[in-house]
């Protein structure tokens, strides 16, 4: 069975829903401390969402930096896969896995409410179960999630099909440049993004329209064919 | 020897600053006409232990390129004082 590594931080708050999305899906979660250094053999991390340190200095700045982490970029670095929602993809991309920065909200409040998205890269360990262009209803729950990058690395995702998902028109949340919901490495195996499918992930939730992401994560094999996609 | 540095961490110009333009707003209608180009930042202070002026700059240098400002979307400065 796959082995998800869901990472918990001080201020985590979305770990129990991504273990259960994930067990939910049929693979195996378990939580790792952010003090811990080993991913006890995960296939996949999920960096889940939340306020980690409380948002001191900006948000994911200082999980960054915590222990597990190491692991992370290590795992990273070998190909492995990793999954940041919200709070985690803050911190992926203050740890340098992902390309920008989330900064605060353009109408500077938090916003919290379904929005839709369009899965544009499928090629993911985490997409996987969706058509391209597949347009999904799914939660966010953020202040900090205006995605901004310089024009060069704008290019760059575009060219090479790295913007995962995309709020539909009208849909923009935060003032995100282009529209952008989340983005991948140039692999595919490092994914980051501001929606919650772990929130709509469940029938009993109200939605399961995100499910999609843990039955891909569920259904992947390690070493497989997104992993092989350079 | 101890110094004091003073950190100044701004948005990067060019980047939209929404709180920086919601407080131009607040100004203007406070009646401080003229003010305009208003970046929200923040300062950071700290005390560095080092043999020199220059060495509590280059430390200090780093701390702001590893962790206190984010080379994505800010400009740091700072000054050190002995």
């Amino acid at each position: 069975m796959l082995r998800v590594a869901v990472v918990r931080f001080p201020g985590s708050n979305c770990d129990w829903d991504a273990a259960h999305a994930v067990a939910h899906a049929g693979a195996e979660a378990r939580f790792i401390w952010h003090r811990d250094t080993d991913l006890q053999q995960a296939d996949v991390v999920i960096l889940p969402g939340g306020f980690s340190y409380g948002d001191y200095l900006r948000s994911g700045a200082i999980a960054r930096f915590s222990p597990v982490m190491q692991a992370v970029q290590k795992h990273a670095a070998a190909g492995g896969a990793v999954l940041g929602i919200c709070n985690g993809f803050q911190i992926l991309c203050e740890a340098h896995l992902l390309p920008g920065a989330l900064v605060r909200n353009d109408r500077l409040t938090f916003v919290s409410r379904p929005v839709w998205v369009r899965v544009e890269r499928t090629d993911t360990f985490c997409t996987s179960a969706y058509a391209r262009g597949t347009e999904v209803r799914i939660p966010v729950a953020h202040g900090d999630g205006c995605y901004v990058a310089d024009e060069d690395t704008l290019r760059l995702l575009e060219a090479e099909g790295r913007v995962v998902l995309r709020y539909t028109r009208g849909e923009n949340p935060n003032g995100s440049v282009s529209d952008i919901a989340g983005v991948s490495n140039a692999s595919g195996t490092v994914v980051g993004f501001m929606p919650h499918p772990e929130r709509y992930a469940d029938p009993l939730m109200g939605s399961d329209a995100g499910a999609g992401f843990f039955r891909s994560i569920a259904a992947w094999l390690p070493g497989g064919a997104a992993r092989s996609i350079t | 020897m101890t110094y004091r540095v003073h950190i100044r961490v701004v948005p990067r110009a060019g980047l939209l600053d929404p709180q920086g333009q919601a407080v131009e707003h607040a100004l203007s209608v406070l009646g401080f006409a003229g003010a305009g180009e208003v970046r929200i930042g923040r300062a950071i202070e700290l005390a560095i232990d080092a043999a020199s002026p220059e060495a509590a700059e280059a430390s200090a240098r780093q701390m702001c390129e590893r962790l206190l400002a984010n080379p994505v979307t800010e400009d740091f400065s700072l000054a050190v004082e002995a």
